[in-house]
């Protein structure tokens, strides 16, 4: 199936989602208050802490609202786009997954567009208001090489989350047990993201290069954003999650040829 | 009495059942915990130790909040009782010859409390097998650690009365999960979740603690780390049992409300 073939297959996919949580309105705009009041909580948090010190390892305020708009919205952009993968279990265990099989479709398009969810989208206005803060009182130049770093970092992170979350679809292949451990990555990453990783210490500052890379797409270009290097290299760090997300794809892969249907 | 004893031991017999979860809720607490202790670590280095509660009086906190956070979490709710709500199950508990608003109460506190003991042990076990800084200490005192369970136990009635009105909301709205988020998202914060209390500039944390959801697990996490102390301890106690009491009494009377309007459709 062509590329032209299956966007325009999963924007319908989408748009369907869209129209069914439009039925019910005031739940779609209460769910959508409820996930920014989540996240609007988040940012309070680091208004109040902040008014108790200036900078936190050489860190201001803005940059650490930088650090929290950035993992926020890539975050929320890979829930939006990748939910399907996060709900995969329950589908694995209704048998909607044989079904998906047998269509002469890519599976991985049928799981994303049917779980499309637009009310996921809340965060995101927490996200452009402490961006914007961020922005205005934040350590950085804001030139062309600024803005490119960090529109990569926003995609890479998109790109790394969306990977462990297909990371935790698969283990549904090899485990029947519960699978959520998987949150802890992807949450984890999420509620802690907001400080610059290196002021957690040496020991979380290897797990995130070595096992998940989130230094990638967090703390390498964030070193070249806010001028505390001059290496431009570092900017484009966030670009390695192509080969995470490669890597993540192959144990799907693997997971799917070894399916067994449990026959629902 | 013997009645509402014996919903909570059911509750709490299924509550027992599912391992893996736990191991995956222990996992998640300990790594929570641990980047939290981590982050305060570096705020109390960047603020010049001039932190409004001390160092390792935060690191109790927050074990304590990830050890019993089953027991005082405002967002889990009895999922059982959302579901009989929703698809008229109620009206076979209305048949029962008991209050409905207290065997409710009654297997909330159960599955809370079940859920509870089940994870704070190992939470607690491996919090304490922390390398130093990062460790949970000991109630400052004897008597610290009584008013801890006493107001604990406080703690946990202003909690489940709360999410009582919760459940009793969904008789009055057609998307009770909605309103459930907007809810539990602004208490989360109200009730020292996210930051403690102390942390809170002047103004805001008058203004908290005007409202019940200080008096959650705020109280006892404070009293326990010796934050809360003396001559505060006896006014935040009373203030916990005056909002137990209205809270109860606004959760009934909003029962009996919602009792009057209830059609169920068929089944």
């Amino acid at each position: 199936m062509n590329i032209r073939k299956s966007i325009a297959l999963y924007t319908r996919y989408a748009s369907v989602c869209v129209k069914s949580v439009m039925q019910y309105k005031l739940s779609f705009l209460l769910m959508l208050i409820g996930r920014v009041i989540l996240s609007f909580n988040e940012f309070i948090a680091i208004k109040f802490l902040f008014s108790g010190f200036v900078e936190i390892r050489g860190y201001s305020y803005g940059d650490v609202l930088l650090c929290f708009s950035i993992i926020q919205i890539s975050f929320t952009l890979a829930e939006l786009f990748g939910n399907g993968f996060k709900v995969f279990s329950s589908m694995v265990k209704r048998g909607e997954f044989d079904r998906i099989l047998l269509r002469p479709c890519s599976p991985i398009l049928q799981i994303i567009g049917t779980r499309f969810e637009i009310g996921r989208t809340g965060p995101m206005i927490t996200a452009a208001v402490t961006l914007v803060i961020g922005m205005r009182t934040g350590n950085v130049a804001w030139d062309a090489g600024a803005v490119f770093t960090l529109v990569l970092m926003i995609a890479g992170g998109t790109l790394l989350f969306i990977g462990l979350f297909l990371l935790g679809a698969s283990f549904c292949f090899f485990s029947i047990e519960d699978t959520s451990i998987i949150n802890v990555l992807t949450y984890g990453a999420k509620s802690h993201g907001k400080y610059p990783i290196d002021i957690y210490g040496k020991g979380i500052m290897r797990f995130c290069t070595y096992i998940i890379p989130y230094t990638l797409i967090q703390y390498y270009p964030l070193q070249y954003l806010l001028g505390r290097t001059t290496q431009w290299r570092f900017a484009l760090y966030p670009m390695g999650i192509v080969v995470f997300l490669a890597l993540c794809y192959v144990v799907w892969r693997i997971g799917v040829r070894n399916y067994k249907s449990c026959g629902a | 009495m013997r009645k509402y004893y014996l919903f909570f031991r059911l509750r709490f017999a299924a509550g027992v059942q599912y391992r893996m979860a736990a191991i995956t809720a222990l996992t998640t607490q300990l790594v929570w915990g641990l980047m939290e202790c981590l982050a305060y670590k570096a705020i109390a280095e960047a603020s010049g130790n001039s932190l409004p509660m001390n160092y390792s009086a935060i690191v109790s906190y927050i074990w304590l909040k990830e050890a019993l956070l089953a027991l005082f979490n405002t967002w889990a709710a009895d999922n059982d009782i959302f579901g009989m709500i929703l698809n008229g199950d109620i009206s076979y508990e209305m048949c029962r010859p008991l209050s409905v608003y207290s065997m409710w109460f009654s297997r909330t506190v159960g599955g809370r409390v079940s859920e509870a003991l089940l994870r704070c042990i190992p939470v607690l076990l491996c919090a304490f097998l922390m390398p130093y800084p990062y460790k949970p200490g000991l109630p400052v005192s004897m008597e610290a650690f009584a008013l801890f369970l006493l107001t604990a136990v406080f703690a946990l009635g202003v909690t489940v009365a709360f999410c009582m009105l919760v459940y009793i909301l969904c008789f009055f709205t057609l998307s009770p999960q909605g309103w459930r988020m907007v809810l539990t998202g602004a208490i989360d914060f109200l009730s020292g979740n996210i930051i403690p209390l102390p942390f809170f500039p002047q103004g805001y944390r008058k203004i908290a603690e005007l409202l019940p959801f200080a008096y959650m697990q705020n109280v006892p996490f404070r009293i326990y780390c010796g934050d809360l102390a003396g001559a505060d301890i006896p006014p935040a106690i009373l203030k916990q049992i005056f909002w137990f009491l209205v809270l109860t009494l606004a959760g009934m009377l909003a029962w009996k409300q919602a009792e009057k309007r209830i059609i169920v459709q068929g089944g």
